[in-house]
């Protein structure tokens, strides 16, 4: 059963400049103990895209389709069923590195915030008990919880961000960046400790980052997203060891093969920066930067394409048959 | 995977480190030192003070001890003691001067008393006056100020933004004469309910209830029109501080959390907002004793405003100093006790 | 015959950085215009100063002095004649009003700009030099912070007297900069800690140097800010000691207005012509500066953003 389930989600934030289209068109299934990465450039849409399972998105924002959270549509929602989705069904794992805790609450007070806002017949006794044993699954000692925010290191801070995420026992759950601003060997336990909890929970998991190998080796599916649309989507390991879209391509190919001399020498890294939103080019979107661009690509934009078992593509060139594998 | 065992120790389970800055979250000690320092280095702005008086009662022209031929009673010899003191030179005087800094026995050139039991006697009246006006203004003016912050760019921010600008701009003794011809004497529709002047009607006795309501009868407009210009001043940087606040990423956190806008401002955004708040607030106490000053003499409060007035027109001037002084000294006072409660509720400031 | 080519125009260095300064002053102008607040207050002041330069023309100087008004009604409340009505000696209210702008205008900016150049000085002193006169500029400027301004204006201006508005410029000067100079000291840090400053120092740039030509630039645009926001100050403070009667008894201004108002009882006789308009200038002058100064503020330091 699909926990998470975006259908044709358009974002356009009104701006005095014009309208300027975020996310255009976005199809995403995740299911009960699925996890599943969203990687992109900065400016792709993927925060955006995060935004509107919770309903965050600016008064400016103008949104269509529809975001399922366990079989409802968070869009058309009245706001009381709103705030009970949040963090009650669907919580987001904030980057915890930086300011996404009140700098002045102790650790505790701010876990134990949502417990009660959700679970009226709690008490402070029994929350603060739930509390420490949050801080145990996540692999801190039950005393962190009377720390101050600038008392932890970055990469306990991103443990309690998950922690808090977990407080009232969600369905699915979005982590934004979790590992960004965090040294190798933390980045490692953290993800370890997002997929233990998938599977222990059989929760639906989204992880968002702009660092492909993060998500190859951690997600079971990938979605590759470009200027607000995704470009391709498959099964992980597969889609970082053969990339159909020449946008992954680039991606992949801009990590160096750990074992492969050959790979440090070889042309890598895509020249150029993403589109402006407000201003994305005619026809294919990549195609001012696509290496393997025809003059086809200049007229058509084409949705997402098969392009091998299990996987999609959205490139013209899957179809004929001229994509590299 | 595999990882070196002191890298999972480092990050995960034991950290004496923080164990032990979580336990020195709340040291006593800590506090005491703290509250140490920061008296000396206000003691040592008020020696630089202390200084200053000095070298500018010596740079006055003239016979500084025919300023006292005004004083009623005083003799011949007095004078003539006063003017052998005061003409000793100058490494002298200093001497002296150190030796008694507060220059405890310093008389008024006008009543000929002693400078300090002077100013306590004008304390009191300042001392409701301020206290009655801050009390209101901050009240006030933090709610206007969260409100406009809260809802930038509202109706309600525009308004009262224009509002608090106006008044920001307005000397309060203009405000106060305004108040006197409104409410005072009454002009066109608007009612003579309030006295114009002093603290009290004479014959009344201050401590017995009927004195405390008239005390507060007169204290109304004076009190209001330094309230209104304080107000804006302190809204103006309430809704600063709001709008810091804003754009934090903890905020992100409070509404997907679930929280409603009244909650999120209310727990998380307001109380970091007045941190940075009560900083300036505590630091601009040196302009309401300006404010004090004028209306005051508006109103004919008979409160260290007054006396500075009253010192200026008989060119008193050993009383001028010694109100100088201290006023200084209660705004470094006020300072310190702005660092401390920082200090105290700030928890990112280790004491 | 020899064919005379036009010289290509090559521009001199100079040329280009003139090219580079107009550019950026018009891309100001720009900004600042978008600024409904900010352009309110430059044409509030504009009025203020065009009515100030037009006072001899427009209320001739006879007009206000207290012997050709002894004919006139005293305090008498608006008419054809006296469109704001007569002060207690006869004079116009409205001529008076005009008259005051000049000396408020003058003392307020000289003051301010007395306080800006004494508070950049320290200011970049004590955020550069590291050593003693460092910290001595650290200490002093600290200390004057602490003192309370008005108390400290009024020591001053009692101790040296009421001898004309030059001693009163000085005064204010003199006590306005400790703010505009932690304000320099902030920033004159920030910007030496920028690597290009290590760099420059490597290459032998001598102290002075430095200071002027990598920190003041950086410096002056929030310290003209911070000055216009000063003006304001300091006019208040000077309409206050006008009104205690620290300043020169001869010189027309709105604090002495309402100090002569008081004093003959306007309040009380209900005398609104000779109360309101005064009070309203210098609210207007003020809120003018102001306006200047925040919206200054924002186009200057883009990391404040939209209010």
């Amino acid at each position: 059963m699909a926990l998470l389930e975006m259908r044709d989600v358009h974002l356009t934030y009104r701006t005095d400049e014009g309208p300027i289209p975020a996310v255009r068109g976005v199809n995403l299934s995740v299911d009960a103990g699925e996890i599943v990465g969203v990687a992109g450039e900065s400016g792709c849409g993927k925060s955006t895209l995060v935004s509107t399972v919770l309903r965050l998105f600016p008064k400016t924002a103008t949104v269509t389709g529809e975001v399922l959270v366990a079989g409802e549509d968070v869009l058309t929602m009245k706001w009381n069923r709103v705030r009970a989705v949040r963090w009650g069904e669907a919580a987001v794992v904030f980057q915890g590195a930086l300011h996404s805790l009140n700098p002045i609450q102790k650790i505790g007070k701010q876990l134990v915030e949502p417990i009660l806002l959700h679970d009226k017949k709690s008490s402070e006794q029994k929350a603060l008990k739930k509390v420490r044993e949050l801080l145990a699954q996540v692999g801190l000692p039950a005393r962190h919880a009377d720390a101050y925010p600038h008392q932890l290191s970055g990469g306990q801070k991103q443990r309690v961000m998950i922690a808090l995420a977990l407080t009232c026992d969600p369905e699915v759950l979005i982590a934004d960046e979790p590992t960004t601003a965090l040294d190798v060997m933390v980045q490692a336990q953290i993800l370890e400790l997002l997929t233990e909890i998938a599977r222990e929970r059989s929760m639906a998991v989204v992880i968002i980052s702009h660092d492909l190998s993060v998500l190859a080796t951690t997600c079971d599916r990938v979605a590759i997203m470009y200027a607000g649309r995704i470009v391709e989507e498959g099964v992980a390991r597969e889609v970082f060891d053969y990339p159909k879209h020449p946008y992954t391509r680039a991606l992949t190919g801009a990590f160096p093969t750990i074992g492969d001399p050959e790979s440090r020498y070889a042309p890598s890294g895509l020249a150029g920066d993403p589109p402006f939103p407000g201003d994305l080019p005619e026809g294919c979107p990549f195609h001012p930067r696509c290496p393997d661009a025809i003059d086809r690509c200049k007229e058509v934009d084409v949705g997402l394409l098969p392009a091998g078992p299990a996987r999609r593509a959205a490139c013209i060139l899957v179809n004929e048959g001229v994509a590299a594998s | 995977m595999s990882e070196p065992a002191e890298a999972i120790a480092a990050d995960v389970g034991s950290d004496p480190a923080l164990e032990r800055r979580v336990r020195d979250t709340r040291r006593a000690g800590g506090l005491g030192r703290f509250i140490l320092r920061r008296s000396l280095t206000g003691l040592g702005t008020l020696l630089f003070v202390l200084a200053f008086n000095f070298v500018l009662f010596q740079l006055l022209p003239g016979d500084p001890a025919a300023r006292y031929r005004g004083v009623r009673d005083i003799s011949a010899e007095a004078i003539a003691k006063l003017r052998e003191e005061l003409n000793a030179p100058l490494w002298d005087q200093f001497i002296n001067y150190i030796k008694d800094p507060l220059s405890l026995d310093a008389l008024s050139t006008f009543s000929g008393e002693s400078v300090w039991s002077t100013i306590f006697g004008s304390l009191w009246p300042t001392v409701v006056l301020l206290g009655t006006a801050t009390l209101v203004a901050t009240i006030v003016g933090v709610w206007i100020g969260i409100k406009a912050g809260w809802n930038r760019g509202s109706k309600f921010d525009k308004a009262s933004t224009g509002v608090t600008l106006l008044l920001y701009a307005t000397p309060e003794f203009w405000l106060g004469l305004l108040l006197i011809m409104l409410f005072s004497t009454g002009v066109g529709p608007f009612p003579a309910l309030f006295p114009s002047g002093t603290i009290k009607d004479a014959g009344i006795d201050a401590l017995s209830i009927e004195g405390v309501i008239n005390i507060a009868y007169h204290t109304v407009l004076p009190a209001t029109a330094l309230a209104l210009v304080y107000l804006a001043d302190y809204s103006l940087i309430m809704r600063a501080s709001i709008v810091d606040e804003l754009g934090q990423d903890y905020l992100t956190t409070a509404r997907a959390k679930g929280l409603m806008d009244y909650q999120i401002r209310r727990r998380h955004a307001v109380p970091n907002a007045s941190l940075p708040t009560i900083t300036l607030i505590f630091l601009s106490f040196g302009f309401i004793i300006g404010g004090a000053i004028t209306v005051e003499t508006v109103f004919s409060y008979p409160g260290l405003g007054l006396l500075s007035v009253e010192a200026i027109g008989t060119q008193d001037l050993p009383l001028l100093q010694a109100l100088f002084l201290f006023t200084s000294a209660a705004v470094i006072l006020f300072n310190i006790i702005a660092d401390v409660t920082i200090a105290l509720v700030d928890p990112r400031i280790r004491v | 015959m020899s064919v005379e080519t036009a010289p290509m125009q090559v521009l001199s260095s100079r040329a280009i950085a003139r090219q580079r300064r107009v550019r950026s002053t018009k891309r100001f102008v720009e900004a600042f215009a978008q600024h409904k607040s900010g352009v309110l207050g430059v044409v509030m002041l504009l009025v203020f100063v065009v009515l100030g330069l037009l006072a001899p023309v427009l209320f001739p100087a006879e007009m206000i002095e207290p012997i050709n008004t002894v004919n006139n009604p005293r305090m008498a409340s608006p008419s054809a004649e006296f469109w704001l009505g007569t002060d207690e000696l006869g004079r116009s209210v409205l001529a008076l009003l005009v008259w005051a702008i000049r000396p408020s205008l003058i003392v307020g900016i000289s003051a301010s700009i007395i306080a800006m150049i004494l508070g950049t000085l320290l200011g970049i002193s004590s955020g550069h030099f590291r050593n003693w006169f460092g910290a001595l500029c650290e200490r002093l400027t600290d200390w004057f912070l602490v003192i309370p301004f008005l108390p400290l204006v009024i020591v001053l201006a009692a101790v040296f007297g009421q001898q004309g508005d030059w001693i009163l410029i000085v005064v204010l000067g003199i006590t306005a900069w400790p703010g505009t100079a932690r304000l320099v000291r902030a920033q004159t840090l920030s910007v030496e800690g920028r690597p290009y400053i290590e760099r420059a120092k490597v290459l032998g740039n001598s102290d002075w140097k430095q200071m002027s030509r990598h920190v003041l630039p950086n410096v002056m645009p929030l310290v003209i800010a911070n000055t216009t926001l000063t003006v304001a100050i300091v006019i208040l403070s000077q309409t206050t000691l006008a009104f205690i009667g620290l300043t020169d008894p001869n010189s027309v201004n709105w604090g002495s207005m309402l100090d002569n108002a008081s004093a003959s009882g306007a309040p009380l006789r209900g005398a609104w012509w000779y109360l309101l308009p005064p009070g309203i200038c210098v609210i207007l002058v003020v809120l003018a500066f102001t306006l200047i100064g925040r919206a200054l503020e924002v186009v200057l330091n883009p990391r404040l953003g939209s209010e």
